[in-house]
């Protein structure tokens, strides 16, 4: 029978509700996963699925975040594909697993509905709660729309099953302003899913005819060889990553980089954002062009593993980097990114330097304006002015 | 009805060993002796997730390991749910054709501490939502792995160091938390006591256990001759006293009916079992008598539980 050509099919839908259809059209084998705002949407609808016949899955309504977590490992390790989604406080309680589930190297994808953490407790975006996750071991990526979102599951367990990766992959999208939103979103046809992630085929499964023992003790004689084997891995995943990415352009025509920048060509301070603000500051900055203002924008998707080539090729030639943090790292250096730049910048000759701000903790807005005035700090730096502490942006004193 | 452990003799168990020897457990631990007949009853088509504890910590120093038997450890509270994934994912890959249509049992080892404290949650929400899978706690009655700590399961009086005798304290204060019946609350096919001093009925606990649908809960006893300060060559016999004195009854909760598994005519003086027992030394006469007391009221009311299916 010849087969259909692939069709794409361009849809009006929640961002939430068409990662949950990426999820079925990825053809996961389990979804364990536990409510909570503003992620709910996706299990919700994920477990509609089910109920409807649309996914052949085991939808496992585990009682805590803390044991989706550990369900997740145990269905991974059963050779199962494996999804889940959490936010903030459901994050956290998930904490002491992610390390575990990353170093098993079992390839769970889990889409994070960025929120603030308590306290005190607020549902709405931040990236709080990612940001004490850096260290988990984890590929991360921060998605800046709808599309980005929908597209980034398929990529997801692509890199996340690559038997030379085989690692869990976190989606970053930001509460409410991405998982809430209504966007056009364009649909791939089930050929091109099969076709760029196929089966599932682990390399090691819990399996009866070849028994193995996975999670040991790790005494100080190999502990140490075990996170630097977990280090290298995820540091050598990024070539995978880019990788599955040209595929992707390949197939669907969109095209993703770990970095990527915005009318960077002759600017002399560059504003550095990370995940859904990042529409709102290209707005800023064509305004801010228009006005002959020489500023310009670099977006950092993917944060684990970290692109430091990637990143001091964007701002090497600018003269100040103006970092928008969306955390704040309480009675420490201001905001984890901005700190994570300047240890990348520390050690080259020729850096910007870098001006920091805090923006829209908690949910509070940040419009063009905040952002063209950010722009013009750092400018006002470019030429001279002393560099200032680092800025909660739009705080009451 | 014949008794199943009468019928029993050691020749009539594999000699396979699943959980293999060479592992680092103590002289005369129980919890290990409990593994050796859960895969001896199980066999080879058996999946372990194990908590964090001694057991775990016993069987898996890389690059070698007790098991002969796919096993995953993940963390301490969590073996429950780890066996709920692991359940579930064997279940959706044998529904989609990817792997044989051979169903594993899929088995969560844990610890008191980890069962009666900290994995409480993670269990009674696996035994809630039904996964079919057995659930083991050995009780060696504290968190032997971290240094003989209180648990929920370490009994009235004992010593343990953080329980210590003392002069303003006579050990443990509170009394030994029921899981077989916190098991039966969730309605679940299949509870049961065993002890590693019976090990026809355990062995034949455990196979009933695999052999319903749906969740089951074994909670087996295990003494540790380093966390009770006893010597290593009376655990079996330790183990035993237990069940004779009536301080650890050995039952089984089928659909919600008890039955009582070893039928006492009498039960032994309380003190041949506290006597060789290093945490128990302390005790003065009237906390023996708080103590009897106590296991007697328990003792019977199992009795009446299981009479009251009789009638
Ligand atoms: C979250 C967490 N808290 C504490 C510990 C430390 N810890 C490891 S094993 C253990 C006690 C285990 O006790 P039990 O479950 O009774 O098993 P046993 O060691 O007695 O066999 C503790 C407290 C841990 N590993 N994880
Ligand atoms: S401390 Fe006790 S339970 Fe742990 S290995 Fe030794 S004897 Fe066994
Ligand atoms: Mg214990």
């Amino acid at each position: 029978m010849a087969k259909a050509a692939p069709q794409s099919l361009r849809k009006g839908i929640e961002v939430s509700i068409s990662m949950a259809e990426a999820a079925m059209q990825a053809n996961v084998d389990v979804v364990a996963a536990y409510p909570i705002t503003p992620q709910t949407h996706i299990v919700e609808h994920l477990s509609e699925l089910v109920a409807d016949g649309r996914l052949d899955a085991e939808f496992v309504p585990v009682e805590s975040e803390h044991s989706a977590m550990s369900a997740c490992c145990g269905s991974s390790a059963s050779g199962a594909r494996t999804y889940t989604a959490t936010s903030s406080q459901g994050l956290a309680l998930m904490h002491e697993i992610l390390y575990i589930a990353s170093a098993l190297r079992l390839p769970i994808v889990m889409a994070v509905a960025n929120r603030a953490l308590s306290g005190p407790i607020s549902i709405w975006n931040d990236h709080g709660d990612i940001m004490a996750e850096r260290d988990t071991g984890w590929i991360q990526v921060f998605v800046e729309n709808g599309q980005e979102a929908y597209d980034m599951t398929f990529h997801a367990f692509r890199v996340a099953e690559d038997h030379g990766v085989l690692l869990p992959y976190m989606i970053n999208f930001d509460g409410f302003i991405l998982s809430h939103v209504i966007e056009p979103i364009v649909y791939w046809s089930q050929e091109l899913v099969d076709q760029y992630i196929g089966l599932y085929e682990p390399m090691l499964r819990l399996d009866t005819k070849n028994p193995i023992t996975m999670g040991p003790v790790g005494i100080p004689d190999i502990y140490l060889e075990t996170r630097k084997a977990h280090d290298f891995v995820l540091r050598e995943s990024k070539a995978t990553i880019v990788k599955a990415w040209d595929e992707m352009e390949k197939l669907v025509g969109r095209r993703y980089r770990p970095i990527e920048t915005y009318k960077t060509d002759g600017a002399r301070i560059l504003l550095l954002t990370m995940g859904g603000v990042s529409e709102t500051a290209m707005t800023a900055v064509d305004a801010l062009r228009e006005a002959g203002l020489p500023v310009g924008l670099v977006r950092i998707r993917l944060w684990r593993p970290f692109p430091f080539e990637e990143l001091y090729e964007a701002v090497k030639d600018c003269e100040v980097l103006g970092v928008v943090d969306r955390c704040l790292s309480t009675g420490g250096p201001g905001g984890p990114v901005a700190s994570e730049i300047k240890g990348a910048l520390y050690h080259k000759d020729k850096r910007p330097k870098v001006v920091e701000f805090i923006a829209g903790i908690g949910g509070r807005d940040v419009r063009v304006e905040d952002f063209q005035d950010m722009a013009k700090k750092t400018l006002s730096v470019a030429d001279g002015a002393p560099l200032p502490p680092f800025e909660l942006v739009g705080v009451r004193e | 009805m014949i008794e199943p452990f009468n019928v029993y003799a050691a020749r009539l168990l594999p000699s396979q060993e699943l959980f293999a020897q060479g592992h680092r457990a103590c002289q005369g631990c129980g919890p290990a002796l409990a593994l050796r007949y859960l895969l001896k009853a199980l066999g080879p088509e058996t999946i372990v997730a194990n908590a964090t504890g001694c057991m775990e910590i016993i069987s898996s120093s890389w690059p070698e390991t007790a098991w002969g038997v796919p096993w995953i450890h993940v963390a301490f509270e969590n073996a429950a749910a780890v066996a709920s994934g692991v359940e579930a994912g064997s279940k959706a890959l044998r529904r989609k054709g990817r792997i044989p249509d051979k169903k594993p049992t899929v088995v969560a080892i844990a610890g008191d501490g980890g069962t009666f404290d900290i994995g409480l949650q993670a269990l009674s929400g696996a035994l809630e939502r039904g996964h079919d899978f057995i659930y083991l706690c050995y009780d060696n009655e504290a968190y032997m792995n971290t240094g003989i700590q209180r648990s929920s399961g370490t009994p009235f009086g004992a010593a343990t160091t953080t329980s210590p005798a003392g002069s303003k304290s006579f050990g443990q204060k509170t009394w030994k938390k029921d899981l077989a019946a916190i098991g039966v609350a969730h309605h679940i096919p299949y509870v049961a006591t065993a002890s590693i001093a019976y090990p026809f009925d355990f062995v034949e606990k455990v196979k009933k256990a695999a052999a319903v649908e749906g969740p089951a809960l074994i909670h087996v006893f295990a003494p540790c001759p380093t966390g009770w300060r006893t010597p290593s060559n009376l655990t079996v016999r330790l183990a035993r006293l237990a069940v004779q004195t009536g301080m650890f009854p050995l039952y089984e909760v089928e659909n919600g009916k008890y039955h009582m598994s070893v039928d006492l005519p009498f039960l032994k003086p309380l003190d041949d079992y506290l006597k060789p027992q290093g945490r128990y030394r302390h005790l003065t006469k009237d906390v023996i008598a708080v103590l009897k007391k106590g296991i007697d009221q328990r003792y019977n009311e199992i009795l009446e539980k299981c009479e009251a299916n009789h009638e």
